[in-house]
């Protein structure tokens, strides 16, 4: 009972925080309405007994990613208030892009089976152990492939901040 | 040039070696230092219940001698206040009248004497100037306040008690040496 | 049920006062060391010993007038010291404080939450720490507080870094990411400072690091940025600022104590033949000294070595510390490997 009232809190918080995000003028909130987001979808991990992912959402999303958001727009000063943008292209861009996502979504939530749906209590991968053994078992090659991708990412970030000229 | 001390050190720039690098040596023996330091004795004086000692001949807050019979021995020269570097004395003379004889030593006397102990340098020319014996520094030090015009002392703070047991002892600022100095007209600051 | 949520509100109400009135009296005993340090004797005048002397000072903040910058956020200039003094707070949930209590043939565990991944979860609130300086450094809208609020963010991510990679190796010796277990782990002499000294030191210096304690407080650095990001704040929104500095520094001694020296175990204490009560408040008073200690240590190092520049602070992180934790990692991977 407690966790469906939990469901609605964190899901109604997580649109506000969401759409808030969008539609604040000012840059720094627009950054802290999206961390609480994040926060609202790291409760919504918690409900489905996924504790672990909850953490790491947390830790990397919250704690890193946004920390550098928040230390990037402090840094260029951006206190000025954010005019729409002037060019109709971008305008168009967005709308399509944005329509886009939407037809994905729309086809995989049209293909999405009700009757597929696990009991987070039951289940248990979302904790630790399981979720450890999971991944270095069944899709350790996936695994190791996206950490290459982040390791070409890493080197990258290097090969950008270097100053002289390679 | 030679150095005085010994305890001069030559800087030099030359790169540090890995045990220096690492800095938790250097780091160790800095804590080492600083917990020694948490034993040793502490040379706080906690004020108002130990007070600092002081010379014999410390120069504070002034008296206003009277002499052996509790006669006032300030004459109202004016010669403190011209000897004082920082224009803090302030005195108004009046003449004795019939019947005090028992108060004031001479015919003169200062009927207002103030001294600004905010302007007051402690120095102790006044001392030196008065011909009379009169004013002295003495070991008591000046109280903070929280006014400026009660920094302004008068007679009733200045002036010693007559009762013989409460008078204040400046025999130590009146060694023979003193007295001799104070003779020598040659010495004087105030030609 | 009932019963349950009754005692786990006890306990958390417990812990919370307890942690504020260490956090209460640590400002006395920093005064206190550091006038010890320099041969001096420190306050003394309100009560014996000075002991009053935290309320007096609880009082003065109280009573000191409310500012506000014209052109701050007001909003976001609340939030800043509460965030921080809540996270600060939030980190002690996961700390066992000692063994269960049997009363009655009921088990109360003296820990809030036993969960499965408690060091994870203290470094995700330990990673929020930052949103509370950096939301009141920008509120504030002063250069100080915004430099002061800048240098906090990047030197707490820095530190982020090895810290974790530090506690890998631990979490790879030990097999488990539960506080719970890692403290039963220790029983007896096995501490953990002795198989992996390394880790301990890397996670004392990124602890240092993260508390902002000297020598790593150059997000408040006095002789440089005024006050940092504190440096618009007055009465009990500093006081929160300054308050969440000594919560830290007592939690991060208490994950010190449990992570490598054996929490609430002390060898022979279990051999004694105590009833399990009397050694739960055993294991309390063990636990705490080990926190004082380190309380101690993060005071006596903040009264002995200067400030880092920041240059050499971010050098010591990214090209130091981190090699050194990755290093850690393969040592301790290579000696389970061969084992």
């Amino acid at each position: 009972m407690i966790t469906r009232y939990l469901f609605y809190f964190l899901s109604i918080l997580a649109l506000y925080s969401a759409i808030m995000m969008l539609i604040s003028r000012r840059q720094i909130h627009s950054v802290l309405y999206l961390t609480l987001a994040f926060f609202a979808i790291g409760g919504h991990y918690i409900l489905l007994n996924a504790q672990f992912l909850a953490v790491v959402h947390i830790i990397v999303y919250a704690g890193a990613i946004m920390v550098l958001f928040l230390f990037t727009v402090m840094l260029l000063n951006l206190n000025t208030e954010q005019k729409s943008p002037k060019k109709m292209s971008a305008k168009i861009g967005a709308i399509v892009s944005g329509g886009m996502l939407m037809i994905v979504l729309i086809a995989i939530l049209r293909t999405y089976d009700i009757s597929m749906t696990h009991d987070p209590d039951l289940t248990q991968i979302g904790l630790i152990k399981n979720l450890g053994k999971v991944l270095y078992e069944d899709y350790l090659l996936p695994f190791e492939i996206s950490s290459v991708l982040f390791l070409t990412a890493m080197v990258g970030a290097v090969l950008l901040g270097k100053k002289e000229q390679i | 040039m030679e150095s005085l001390s010994n305890r001069s050190k030559v800087v030099s720039n030359r790169k540090m070696n890995l045990w220096e690098k690492i800095y938790l040596p250097a780091v160790i023996i800095g804590l080492s230092v600083t917990i020694k330091h948490l034993f040793k004795k502490k040379v706080t004086i906690r004020f108002p219940e130990e007070t600092r000692k002081f010379s014999d001949i410390y120069r504070g807050k002034h008296v206003l001698k009277r002499d052996d019979e509790g006669r006032e021995r300030c004459t109202a020269c004016g010669l403190c206040a011209i000897a004082c570097p920082a224009e803090a004395i302030i005195m108004v003379a009046a003449e004795r009248k019939p019947g005090e004889e028992n108060l004031y030593r001479e015919e003169k006397y200062a009927a207002i004497y103030e001294i600004d102990m905010i302007r007051c340098i402690f120095c102790g020319l006044c001392e030196e100037a008065c011909p009379k014996e009169a004013i002295f520094l003495t070991k008591e030090l000046v109280p903070s306040e929280y006014e400026r015009e009660r920094f302004k002392y008068g007679k009733d703070i200045l002036l010693e008690p007559v009762d013989p047991g409460k008078r204040i002892d400046i025999s130590k600022r009146q060694t023979k040496e003193v007295l001799e100095f104070k003779k020598d007209k040659s010495k004087r600051h105030n030609k | 049920m009932t019963i349950f949520i009754i005692y786990k509100v006890f306990l958390c109400s417990v812990i919370l006062i307890l942690s504020l009135l260490v956090a209460m009296y640590s400002t006395l005993i920093e005064r206190k060391v550091a006038a010890f340090l320099q041969d001096r004797i420190g306050p003394d005048r309100a009560g014996p010993f000075g002991l009053l002397q935290p309320l007096a000072d609880g009082i003065k903040l109280f009573f000191k007038e409310e500012f506000m910058p014209n052109t701050a956020d007001k909003f976001l200039y609340i939030l800043g010291p509460s965030l921080t003094m809540l996270i600060a707070l939030l980190t002690s949930a996961v700390i066992p404080w000692s063994i269960p209590v049997i009363i009655g043939g009921k088990i109360y565990p003296l820990q809030v939450a036993d969960i499965n991944i408690g060091i994870l979860y203290i470094f995700a609130i330990v990673s929020m720490g930052v949103y509370g300086i950096m939301i009141g450094g920008w509120a504030s809208n002063n250069k100080y507080a915004l430099l002061g609020a800048v240098r906090a963010s990047s030197q707490m991510i820095s530190y982020e870094l090895a810290m974790g990679l530090s506690i890998i190796s631990l979490a790879m010796m030990t097999g488990s990411l539960s506080l719970k277990d890692i403290v039963e782990q220790q029983q007896g002499f096995h501490w953990n400072i002795f198989y992996q000294p390394l880790a301990f030191l890397i996670f004392l210096v990124c602890a240092f690091a993260e508390t902002n304690r000297s020598p790593f407080d150059l997000p408040e650095c006095e002789t440089e940025l005024v006050g940092g990001y504190h440096t618009e704040y007055s009465s009990m929104k500093l006081g929160f600022y300054l308050f969440a500095e000594y919560v830290n520094m007592f939690v991060s001694g208490a994950i010190m104590a449990t992570l490598f020296f054996g929490g609430y175990h002390f060898p022979f204490v279990d051999k004694l033949g105590l009833s399990n009560n009397t050694l739960a408040v055993v294991g309390f008073f063990i636990l705490f000294t080990k926190i004082t200690f380190f309380g101690f240590l993060f005071m006596w190092i903040r009264w002995t070595l200067p400030r880092f520049r920041f240059d050499q602070l971010m050098r010591l992180g990214w090209k130091a510390l981190i090699p050194l934790a990755i290093l850690n990692i393969l040592i301790t991977g290579i000696v389970i490997l061969v084992r």
